[in-house]
């Protein structure tokens, strides 16, 4: 056997080990992405069969035959959109004031930017219960509403927007703002004729996924009282409100009462709701690569 | 002043212009101080989360004991006679969470050591993706897919175990492959980031795939390995909905985890769900529990942080 031999070629028993660790991952892998194919077809076996119009146009029902989601559709559409006016403007202005003006090495800014790495794993009902706290209760009393709802949800996923805002804004070269500053532009004209319209896929994108992440968030929802029963749409930001996995969760734990009434309910509660995050999805990819800008 | 400097400058060089504003600008130091005000909402929120728990919490002690509330092993605060133990509750979420952890180590590691050391880069541009995918779908979903179909089908059905239609076991298992994204991707952040030359050098001392994996990959990307399932941690205890949905309601001072097991997260869900009235023990209790939870994920979340600053600093 030759001396190079002996260096550089694993022994048989070694590649034996070699491909059988090759193979454990790949099950371990196949095990993981196994399991979310059986929920997701489970979920469209149980739930195809109440999948139609009138499941979207109906108010729920005692009665399962005739129950949909009309009300939880519109209130998570208001809760959407107050969450969205909420997170844009303080997520992105926090995120600017982060990487375009902070002094990275003074304290309260590195207090700032602990913070919103602690606040983004922050448990969900913790939010919950501060929206309850100060929001629907005590000093802003706004009631169990579509606004307090909203804001709940903005709180929790606006460590996900000034996070994804940072890196958007961190992308664009620094030579942009030289040469516009040089050119005689204020920090703010360079910022918001240069740096933001460079940065905006990405802070586009991280908005849509912090939209989708707050659209399945149920906890929070429950504390702060969304209402499960309710047979009609809000009418403002005052109007009490039910929401896509409000209404899914009480039809759950109606299902595990009765005789099984319900069940193929929160399925297709489940399905439309899944069809709209793949959607919102969908759109951020398509931004991203649309609008992705290499420098 | 600016104008000032303008012409000492053109007594001088009369044709050198001034690189000063003409003017102080109002408007940039307006607009300053409004994004600074947007940066102190995510601090007002976390000021806002302490106040609301501790303010609550505080009035709760006034009436339950503080040793009674921690080391209690009994917890019926609703019925008659009331006692307020945690200790059940915290079972509950260990449980939970331990069983999340002993699914998603295994599973999170390989996945991440597969598509950071074998996998071609189409298939780990198809399969990262998917995986992400099971952190992207609601909770709730899982919830349902552990209570209809993963408890009766899997646990029951194909295993044979003799479980509760509620059970720790069940919620357990769920929490674990919805974290699994988690783990396996900062895992995988941070054994790509272990420079190629280690490996080369491994390679070129004749050892195999398999060891240089394992036995140099590994270790140095241990630190970002340990924050991953640090932080997957945090993320298991503060899960809600599937431990309401799965994981039953019943608090339990043991560790049967075939049976129901009420944990913090559950309790407060569950107790929220009707309208409770301000100022009742519901409303107080709600609190205690809730600072409790906050409580232990923020220890969770700062050994975190730490742990991801540590490992970025190795090789940047």
């Amino acid at each position: 056997m030759s001396a190079q031999e002996a260096i550089g070629r694993p022994s048989g028993a070694q590649r034996i080990r070699d491909a059988a660790f090759r193979m454990a991952l790949v099950a371990c892998l196949a095990l993981a992405i196994g399991l979310l194919t059986v929920l997701l077809v489970d979920v469209a076996i149980d739930g195809a069969g109440k999948l139609d119009w009138n499941f979207i146009n109906n108010f729920t029902s005692i009665d399962a035959d005739k129950a949909g989601i009309q009300a939880a559709l519109w209130g998570t559409i208001w809760l959407m959109g107050v969450c969205a006016l909420f997170i844009v403007p303080v997520g992105v202005g926090t995120a600017i004031y982060l990487e375009e003006y902070a002094d990275g090495t003074r304290w309260w800014n590195h207090l700032i930017e602990l913070n919103v790495q602690n606040l983004a794993a922050v448990p969900s009902i913790v939010y919950g219960i501060l929206g309850l706290a100060f929001l629907v209760r005590g000093p802003l009393s706004f009631g169990n509403v579509v606004l307090a709802g909203g804001l709940t949800l903005g709180l929790l996923v606006l460590p996900m927007v000034i996070i994804a805002g940072r890196e958007a804004l961190r992308a664009v070269p620094s030579s942009i703002r030289e040469g516009s500053m040089a050119l005689g532009a204020t920090q703010w004209q360079t910022i918001w004729r240069q740096v933001l319209p460079a940065a905006v896929p990405g802070i586009a994108t991280g908005v849509i996924l912090a939209l989708s992440r707050a659209i399945g968030e149920t906890a929070p929802l429950i504390v702060v009282g969304a209402a499960t029963v309710i047979a009609f749409n809000p009418t403002g930001l005052d109007s009490a409100f039910t929401a896509m996995p409000i209404q899914i969760f009480d039809w759950i734990s109606r299902a595990s009462n009765d005789i099984n009434d319900y069940r193929p309910l929160a399925a297709a509660g489940i399905l439309v709701l899944i069809l709209l995050l793949l959607a919102m999805n969908g759109v951020a990819i398509w931004l991203r690569n649309r609008f992705e800008q290499k420098w | 002043m600016a104008a000032a400097g303008t012409t000492a400058l053109a007594t001088g060089r009369p044709e050198a212009p001034s690189l000063r504003a003409a003017r102080r600008r109002w408007g940039e130091s307006v607009i300053k101080g409004l994004l600074l005000l947007a940066a102190l909402i995510s601090l007002l929120t976390t000021f806002g989360i302490v106040y609301a728990l501790l303010e609550e919490t505080i009035v709760f002690f006034g009436e339950v004991g503080f040793s009674d509330f921690l080391f209690g092993t009994k917890w019926t605060p609703l019925f008659e006679p009331a006692s307020f133990g945690v200790l059940p509750l915290v079972a509950g979420t260990f449980a939970t969470t331990l069983i999340g952890l002993l699914v998603a180590i295994p599973l999170g590691l390989a996945a991440a050591v597969y598509l950071s050391e074998y996998a071609r880069p189409r298939v780990r541009k198809t399969i990262k993706p998917i995986l992400e995918l099971l952190a992207g779908i609601p909770t709730i979903v899982f919830g349902y897919f552990a209570l209809t179909f993963f408890t009766p089908e899997i646990l029951r059905g194909f295993f044979h175990l003799d479980v509760g239609i509620f059970n720790a076991l069940a919620a357990g298992i769920i929490i674990g492959f919805l974290i699994i994204p988690i783990v396996a991707s900062i895992s995988e952040d941070s054994m790509r980031s272990v420079p190629q030359a280690l490996r080369e050098g491994a390679f070129g001392l004749g050892a195999s795939k398999l060891q240089v994996t394992v036995r140099v990959v590994f270790p140095a990307a241990l630190s970002g390995i340990v924050a991953s399932v640090v932080l997957a941690m945090s993320r298991a205890v503060g899960e809600t909905m599937v431990v309401v949905i799965a994981g039953g309601l019943q608090p339990q001072w043991g560790a049967d985890v075939g049976k129901s097991m009420e944990t913090l997260t559950a309790f407060i869900a569950a107790t929220a769900k009707g309208d409770v009235p301000t100022g009742s023990t519901e409303y107080k209790t709600l609190f205690a529990v809730g600072m409790t939870l906050f409580a232990i994920t923020l220890v969770i979340n700062i050994i975190s942080i730490r742990l991801v600053r540590k490992y970025r600093q190795v090789y940047e």
